[in-house]
């Protein structure tokens, strides 16, 4: 049964989708979604367990062996990404239950849960496969699943923003499809393993640099980096709150590690800064997303829409990291995987209790919730100093491996930078606290306290965020663990 | 060592129960957190450290040496005294919210003074700035919000500083502790300026003209207490000697003064004149020799006290009138007697007249300068001190209390206000009285005296002139409107020099902040626009975009990423 573990963490989702549409009740089929997520979570962790412990964990599927059969091949990185993915996805999944009967038709509910549980299983199946024609698989099922998530809001713009979403996700997955096409036209192999083995000899082939180009494009799309970020801030705002939260926490973080993956253990460190200088092409970007993005997010007034842009300024302090080409700059790229997801995880859900009360998260809908909805506003506050990197919480934390990997490097501009958009990000916070806390609660609505149902959920992330700013040892530990991977310094 | 708990935490765990308890057990425990605190801070001997691991580096949240402990026991008498003064607010003042803030904010101060290395330091940086923002918004007066934001983004900013010199320095020395740190390299300077913003440098220091009069009555007390001071404290520790801030101090010292004699509001007169006290204290640290340090850090002490007492006192009459303007104000000693008497101490003390504690920290400072040859610095310093005399030391108990009956017919302040005064007016006798009480906690042995001829004589003579000089322009009634010639001593000519100065540099350098400040927008402003056509709602930036002008982009992006591999 646990040599089975890796393949199970995808196929209980994967399994219990249609089982949702079957039952067609709504608590029922919640109840499927939240054993999946459970399931999941409880794996993820067995697994990480193991991994730290004895070194990656590989399961042949079908028992053919790699590399003409599918492998399944878990190292420090993966088990990371599912733990992240598998734990957000339960954090969601308690939260939904009110939040999706409030803003989802009954008779969808089922149909919401299924596409849940299929985007959980596609975004578990990134993360887990080592092919990488089964990556694709994955990631066309957990869009296609996205899209109808999205969908689902309430606002009719949603239908509108799904769709621009599809255009855009597919025109990424034939990018990405098109570059495993062109590795496997060249080298005859899918397997992740196999593939790093002999790209090496056929790096002068125009060809790899092509499908370089197509994987890096197909990926930049899907993890919103700026310019290719457009998809995103609607598809965010106008999606159900439980759908925001999760997508916001995980989506994108599985398409860097896709990057990641591709682009450190397939291609090779060496490969991707000495021949293709992806940092050259990185890190303008991503200085251009802090900057840009952080400041558009402060001109917002719907809420959901300044933290999407936000979410998009995030992302760039990952791939910041990630152009660092250093241990310490991946260390802090997959720590910021991390932490970014607890923030915005809280951030969104803490949202979703103001959507719940009082039905909008306009800026000037939330004048003076402070008093009112205390324990969300407090969740919010929290969240946002998170973002905005205060110590004790775990933005600190990323923040300060992004500058100690930047003045290793040397570049202290890069590093100034960092901190100036920090103030950046406490600007556009403190908007939302301006206006729960020191504007007047306009006296016509009668607004309570969200229920418990919601405020567990959203402060368990909370004090997360605490708990892992305060002791960074075990993620920090596994972050290094990981980077060093990527980087090929340690197995 | 001892079984103390941390200073900071003492004040932490009160505010907590501050914010649940009402009414009298409110009152009592409120009192009782900086007596408990002091007892506790008693027990602190030297060499007390509490170590912990965070990320790989050791931090040291606590570390008590000589110069900590000095400004541990001044904030605890300070927060003491302000607390009292502080008893009598009602829940229409916003009670919970200030007496929360208040201990926070002390206790964060107590948390900067103890903290070993740079990253405590920054945390504690930062609450001070949060906690303190309270103590402004409270008030809720027209401007106090804007105020106060202005004020906390300062603020903000300084620690964004600090913390980045602070990362800096820590990848060029590979430690994270709080010591000397020096101008050398661009992360010490970075913590220079992070400090000097705190320490309200000249060109950095709107901040505090802006906010403190906006503060409520009680909340300046605590505001003119400690941010300034944890400022001095992180100067005299870091940067030592160091000899730019000879020259910064003198013109702290200087250029408050030119405002202070114009300004109306006699609380905003009292913001100018802590610059031009805290412009003494960072000129002693500068000169760095033992006797320079001691007596910077002694007059950090004294001010806390003699400042407070007429923030105190002023205080006392705009909780009692409503007023603070100069013109508004007058005769009031007619029915505050004792706040009369209170406020001239604390004036009293700020002009250095001895016997007063003014006195005994400033003449430290002064003789250093002549020690360390600073010939030219010194009278500079000395015009400071005849400004002193004239714009807090006589203008303030003046224009409030006597001066033309305003016809304002009130009563003494509550006791308690009556009591904190009483408790700051007595330390400010006892020390000049007795220096030895401050003298004996100073971080360097003490070899001084304040009480010889001439540092009396000098001190008397400059006194004399300041206040004869008023004396004539009130007489001429040119004061402190027009000021002409005035006979003046030989030995004072650059006395003469400066009062003709007083309204032509004034106006100068006021003329010169607006245009600067208007130069300044005319560059901003254009910056901000474009940035907000680009970013604004309706921006191309943040616009929803058709599927089209996507897929262009990624189109661009594929053929940029592929050209710029082949060509």
């Amino acid at each position: 049964m646990t040599q089975h573990l890796p393949v199970l963490q995808v196929v209980i989702p994967l399994v219990l989708a249609p089982l949702c549409v079957l039952v067609r009740h709504p608590r029922a089929a919640w109840a499927l979604a939240a054993l999946g997520s459970l399931c999941a979570f409880g794996i993820a962790l067995d697994i990480v367990s193991t991994v730290l412990a004895s070194g990656p964990l590989s399961y042949d599927v079908g028992d053919w062996a790699p590399p003409w059969g599918i492998e399944y091949r878990i190292d420090a990185v993966n088990a990371w990404i599912l733990v992240i993915v598998s734990l957000v996805s339960t954090a969601v999944v308690f939260f939904a239950r009110a939040s999706v009967e409030r803003e989802v038709e009954a008779s969808r509910v089922a149909l919401f849960y299924a596409a849940y549980l299929l985007c959980l299983s596609g975004l578990l199946g990134i993360a887990a496969t080592g092919d990488v024609f089964n990556v694709f698989v994955f990631l066309e099922i957990s869009s296609l699943s996205a899209y109808a998530l999205i969908a689902l809001g309430q606002d009719r713009r949603a239908l509108a923003a799904a769709f621009r979403y599809l255009i855009m996700g597919s025109v990424g997955a034939t990018f990405i499809v098109i570059g495993i096409g062109l590795m496997y036209a060249t080298t005859g192999t899918l397997n992740m393993a196999d593939l790093a083995d002999r790209l090496p000899g056929v790096w002068h082939v125009r060809t790899i640099k092509v499908a370089y180009g197509f994987l890096a494009v197909g990926c930049f799309l899907k993890l919103a980096l700026f310019p290719l970020h457009l998809w995103l801030p609607n598809a965010y705002t106008f999606a159900p709150s439980a759908v925001t939260a999760f997508m916001a926490a995980t989506a994108t973080k599985v398409a860097v590690y896709m990057l990641l993956r591709f682009f450190f253990t397939i291609f090779g460190a060496a490969f991707s800064f000495d021949v293709m200088n992806l940092d050259m092409v990185l890190m303008p970007l991503a200085v251009a997303a802090i900057f840009s993005m952080s400041f558009v997010a402060i001109l917002q007034t719907n809420v959901k829409r300044l933290l999407a842009y936000s979410s998009v300024a995030q992302i760039g302090y990952m791939i910041l990291g990630i152009s660092f080409a250093s241990v310490t700059g991946l260390t802090a790229a997959v720590l910021h995987l991390f932490n970014h997801a607890l923030m915005k995880g809280a951030l969104f859900m803490a949202l979703g209790c103001v959507a719940y009360r009082i039905g909008s998260v306009h800026i000037d809908a939330m004048a003076g919730l402070g008093k009112r909805m205390p324990a969300t506003m407090a969740a919010f506050v929290v969240g946002g100093l998170s973002l905005v990197g205060v110590p004790l919480t775990v933005g600190f934390v990323s923040k300060w491996y992004l500058i100690l990997a930047a003045l290793e490097r040397g570049w202290w501009p890069l590093a100034v930078i960092v901190l100036i958009t920090s103030v950046m990000a406490l600007a556009y916070v403190w908007r939302v606290i301006e206006a729960a806390y020191f504007r007047e609660f306009p006296g016509d609505r009668e607004t309570r306290e969200a229920p418990a149902a919601l405020l567990v959920p959203t402060w368990a992330l909370v004090v997360l965020n605490v708990y892992f700013g305060i002791d960074a040892t075990r993620t920090v530990g596994v972050a290094e663990r990981a980077a060093e991977i990527l980087m090929g310094a340690a197995p | 060592m001892t079984s103390s708990l941390p200073p900071f935490l003492v004040f932490f765990v009160g505010a907590l129960l501050a914010a649940v308890t009402r009414g009298t057990v409110r009152k009592v425990l409120l009192v009782l957190v900086p007596v408990a605190g002091a007892l506790n801070v008693w027990g602190v001997e030297e060499g007390y450290a509490w170590q912990l691991e965070f990320l790989g580096y050791v931090l040291e949240p606590v570390r008590a040496d000589r110069l900590s402990l000095l400004f541990g026991y001044l904030f605890h008498l300070a927060a003491f005294i302000a607390v009292v003064y502080s008893l009598h607010l009602k829940k229409a003042e916003n009670a919970t919210v200030q007496h929360v803030a208040a201990l926070v904010y002390a206790g964060s101060a107590l948390g900067a003074v103890f903290a070993g290395d740079f990253i405590s330091l920054f945390v504690f940086w930062e609450l001070l700035a949060v906690s303190s923002a309270f103590l402004i918004w409270s008030r809720r007066g027209p401007g106090s919000a804007r105020a106060g934001m202005r004020y906390l983004v300062v603020q903000v900013v300084s620690g964004v500083a600090l913390l980045a010199g602070a990362l800096m320095r820590v990848h060029e020395t590979g430690t994270l502790s709080f010591g000397f740190v020096g101008l050398d390299g661009l992360s010490g300077w970075l913590i220079f300026l992070a400090i000097g913003v705190k320490a309200a440098f000249p060109l950095l220091h709107s901040w505090l003209i802006d906010a403190y009069p906006e503060g409520t009555p009680t909340g300046t007390v605590f505001l003119s207490a400690f941010t300034t001071k944890v400022a001095v404290y992180a100067l005299a520790r870091g940067f030592p000697e160091t000899e730019i801030l000879v020259y910064a101090g003198a013109a702290m010292a200087c250029f408050p003064i030119f405002y202070a004699v114009i300004e109306n509001d006699l609380r905003r007169t009292l913001a100018y004149s802590m610059i031009n006290q805290i412009g003494f204290m960072v000129c002693g640290i500068g000169v760095g020799s033992a006797l320079a340090i001691n007596g910077a850090v002694a007059h950090a002490f004294n001010d806390v006290l003699f400042k407070g007492l007429l923030f105190m006192s002023m205080g006392a009459v705009m909780h009692m009138t409503g007023k603070t303007k100069a013109s508004d104000l007058g005769g009031l000693y007619k029915t505050m007697p004792f706040t009369a008497v209170l406020c001239m101490i604390g004036a009293a003390s700020i002009s250095a007249v001895p016997l007063f504690n003014g006195f005994v920290s400033k003449s430290m400072i002064m003789s250093a300068l002549i020690d360390g040859g600073y010939m030219w610095i010194w009278p500079v310093m000395l015009f400071a001190s005849a400004g002193v005399v004239e714009h807090a030391g006589i203008k303030i108990p003046f224009f409030a209390f006597f001066a033309q009956d305003s016809g304002i017919r009130t009563r003494e302040p509550p006791r308690n206000m009556l009591a904190a005064m009483t408790v700051a007016a007595i330390a400010c006798v006892a020390i000049g009285v007795r220096p030895g009480l401050l003298y004996g906690l100073l971080p360097y042995a003490v070899d001084y005296h304040p009480y010889d001829a001439s540092h009396v004589l000098t001190q008397i003579q400059l006194l004399a002139f300041a206040i004869g000089a008023i004396v004539v322009f009130q007489l001429l009634k040119i004061y402190p409107a027009e000021i002409r010639a005035v006979n003046l001593d030989a030995d004072w000519f650059y006395r003469r020099a400066g009062a003709r100065l007083v309204r032509r540099t004034g106006d100068a350098v006021a003329q010169a902040g607006v245009a600067l400040r208007s130069a300044a927008a005319g560059v901003a402003r254009p910056m901000y626009e474009g940035a907000f056509r680009a970013h604004g709602p309706h921006g191309p930036l943040a616009r929803s975009w058709p599927a089209g002008s996507m897929v262009l982009w990624v189109a661009i992006m594929l053929a940029a990423f592929l050209l710029f591999q082949f060509l």
